[in-house]
């Protein structure tokens, strides 16, 4: 019931007056793709949405939809579904009207307008809702009403700026799943903005991470979470533990790095290509209390904070050679104790110097 | 604070009352003692005749008197809508803020410091008929005789416009510039061109601020007195109701008759407000019911 593409290509750069926001983003997106814009506020997400919307005009490059340029059109031109984060409704129509404004524009047949308005709210589980107005209506009920009253026009890709951002938490997590579900279900293409990196996690086939306008990383849930490329994604991803290292020569795919008086063993990503220096980073939830099997990246220390988070306990580890290591455990350690730290090899990261966290 | 008594409940009633005071004795001594002593003057006529209507009859029965209520809103109508709708176009043109937007919005509001003699005055020097304004025009060779912008009806609407535009502009800048911005761009996005926006979004949400605004400038407008006298025709085509009861009080020296005139402008005024009002309630209960609650 949508309009498919084939193919999105964004190639853009804007500046505001001498600031560049967006430094030559360039990306591809095929039909019926999910990619997320993850990164923290300020890093020019929201504006590249705003750019393929229409909201903005690029200062430079070219926005082509199926090979056709489109950056010149206006807007309302463009044939885009936009959700925003504060739902935007018009707080003067009922929850028909909105949902029915884009086809009484088109000068859709009232019969028509009003099966494709029902079918909506169905869809989004509000039917009985139309005669209500915005106000009347919770968070989450009026971001629903804002998505139907984007796909009741049959968007041809939908773009979405950080939707679920006023909602509570728990909330979050469930209209997260019925975004995902409209999507398949509906065939969507989808763009979603967002800071939190739980949702780009569950979201996306593909996430772009962006760093003050610069592309940082590009690539599948999967790749980005387990392989960050850098350490600005690394830290977005969870990663808390840096290690500034120096390499030894790698031998069968492993390299050893050298640090403060320890010695840590990772896996050397193929594609690496910083030079002897580089960062060693592991999440606290790999590193492991007590001694491993294989006996590698042993690490002592003495605990010096522990707070507890339910399941785990996070806490921070002084090591004897003077460095802080954060880690979450299940295990029941208290501040002062003497402890031993595995870090598991296959858990670190090797990452290159620049593009250090800020 | 969770557990509120009786006795606590009161407490806070009479510090309520306490806060209500000062404004309360405003009201009183600034409009309810002056109005009722108005009406109660306007009753006494200067014959010697105690409660008697004749001071509204005779205001009723002289077309010389009755016609200023005419004069007055042939002024005060046509200049509420001139600057209401300026007022909208610019203010809608800036909501979303322009280059030198500081520097224009103090020339524009720069009129509303400088107190309506000085306008009036001003207004004479340049569009007078010795004005620069003719001055200009006749040495372009653009006209031969010098255009009659002042001392006349135009003239009036001139310093009124000037008076009360600042003010207008200020009020719907304020309402409008505090829209949502997300409104207008979901709805471009839905596939409203500009026009669009602003007629189906945008204008049913400033409606209710537009009718406020335009319910205060007609007061203002319908009290309109020394541009009437200084750049009108105090004695013709802009002979204001403010005039009539400035000439009985002060040229006649009959206080009651002028009362009973100026009674009568206040009552056109209130008719002229209600009408907006109920306009603003029949409107708003058809665009932004619900909206209020917030």
């Amino acid at each position: 019931m949508t309009n498919t593409i084939d193919q999105l290509h964004v190639s853009i750069t804007k500046r505001f007056g001498s600031k560049t926001v967006l430094d030559k983003l360039l990306l591809e997106i095929r039909g019926r793709e999910f990619v997320t814009f993850l990164g923290p506020s300020g890093c020019g997400k929201s504006t590249a949405l705003n750019i393929i919307a229409g909201l903005l005009p690029p200062s430079e490059g070219e926005i082509r939809l199926d090979g056709q340029r489109i950056d010149h059109l206006p807007p309302e031109k463009r044939g885009f579904g936009m959700v925003f984060q504060n739902y935007a409704l018009f707080p003067h129509l009922t929850v028909f009207d909105n949902i029915a404004f884009g086809l009484s524009l088109k000068r859709r047949p009232p019969a028509e307008i009003r099966d494709r308005v029902t079918a909506m709210l169905n869809l989004v589980r509000l039917t009985g809702y139309e005669g209500r107005y915005p106000s009347q209506l919770s968070g989450g009920q009026q971001q629903r009403v804002a998505i139907a009253r984007a796909l009741v026009l049959h968007p041809r890709l939908m773009l979405f700026d950080e939707p679920l951002s006023n909602l509570d938490a728990k909330l979050r997590v469930e209209m997260r799943a019925e975004i995902k579900q409209l999507h398949s279900k509906l065939g969507l293409t989808s763009i979603y903005v967002t800071h939190d990196q739980a949702e780009s996690l569950s979201l996306s086939d593909r996430i772009v991470v962006l760093r003050d306008g610069v592309l940082m990383q590009e690539g599948t849930p999967r790749e980005i979470h387990d392989r960050p490329k850098n350490a600005f994604v690394a830290d977005f991803m969870g990663f808390r533990n840096f290690f500034p290292v120096r390499l030894g020569e790698p031998v069968g795919g492993f390299v050893e790095g050298f640090a403060r008086g320890a010695k840590l063993l990772a896996l050397l990503p193929h594609d690496f290509s910083g030079g002897s220096d580089a960062i060693m980073a592991i999440r606290p939830e790999d590193i492991g209390v007590g001694r491993s099997a294989d006996g590698a990246n042993i690490v002592r220390g003495t605990v010096e904070l522990v707070e507890y988070l339910g399941r785990e306990r996070e806490a921070v580890v002084a090591t004897d050679a003077h460095a802080r290591i954060w880690l979450r455990t299940p295990e029941q350690i208290s501040v002062g104790d003497n402890v031993e730290l595995n870090l598991p090899t296959e858990r670190i990261v090797v990452l290159p110097v620049e593009g250090n966290p800020s | 604070m969770t557990r509120v008594g009786k006795g606590e409940r009161s407490e806070l009633d009479i510090l309520a009352m306490l806060f209500l005071l000062p404004s309360f004795l405003y009201v009183l001594v600034m409009f309810v003692y002056p109005f009722a002593y108005g009406i109660y003057a306007s009753l006494q006529p200067l014959n010697g005749e105690i409660w008697s209507f004749k001071n509204y009859a005779s205001f009723f029965t002289d077309p010389y008197q009755y016609s200023t209520i005419r004069t007055t809103f042939a002024l005060a109508i046509p200049n509420t809508i001139l600057v209401v709708l300026t007022a909208l176009f610019l203010a809608y043109g800036m909501r979303r803020g322009i280059w030198m937007e500081r520097t224009i919005t103090t020339i524009l509001v720069l009129p509303i410091s400088l107190g309506v003699i000085f306008l009036s005055e001003g207004i004479l020097g340049f569009y007078g008929t010795n004005g620069w304004l003719n001055q200009i025009l006749i040495g372009a060779n653009l006209v031969r005789e010098p255009l009659e912008l002042t001392h006349n009806y135009i003239g009036v609407i001139f310093s009124l416009f000037m008076q009360q535009f600042p003010f207008c502009f200020l009020m719907l800048l304020g309402y409008i510039s505090g829209i949502d911005p997300s409104l207008e761009s979901s709805a471009r996005v839905l596939g409203a061109g500009p026009w669009t926006v602003f007629s189906r979004v945008m204008l049913p949400l400033i409606t209710p601020g537009l009718l406020i605004a335009f319910a205060l400038v007609f007061v203002m407008s319908f009290a309109v007195f020394p541009s009437a006298v200084m750049v009108g025709q105090p004695a013709g085509s802009t002979r204001s109701i403010a005039i009539a009861a400035y000439q009985q009080a002060f040229e006649q020296y009959d206080m009651s008759y002028a009362s009973a005139i100026a009674v009568i402008m206040g009552l056109c005024q209130l008719v002229a407000l209600i009408a907006i009002v109920f306009l603003r309630r029949r409107m708003t209960i058809a665009t932004t019911v619900g909206v209020g609650k917030r």
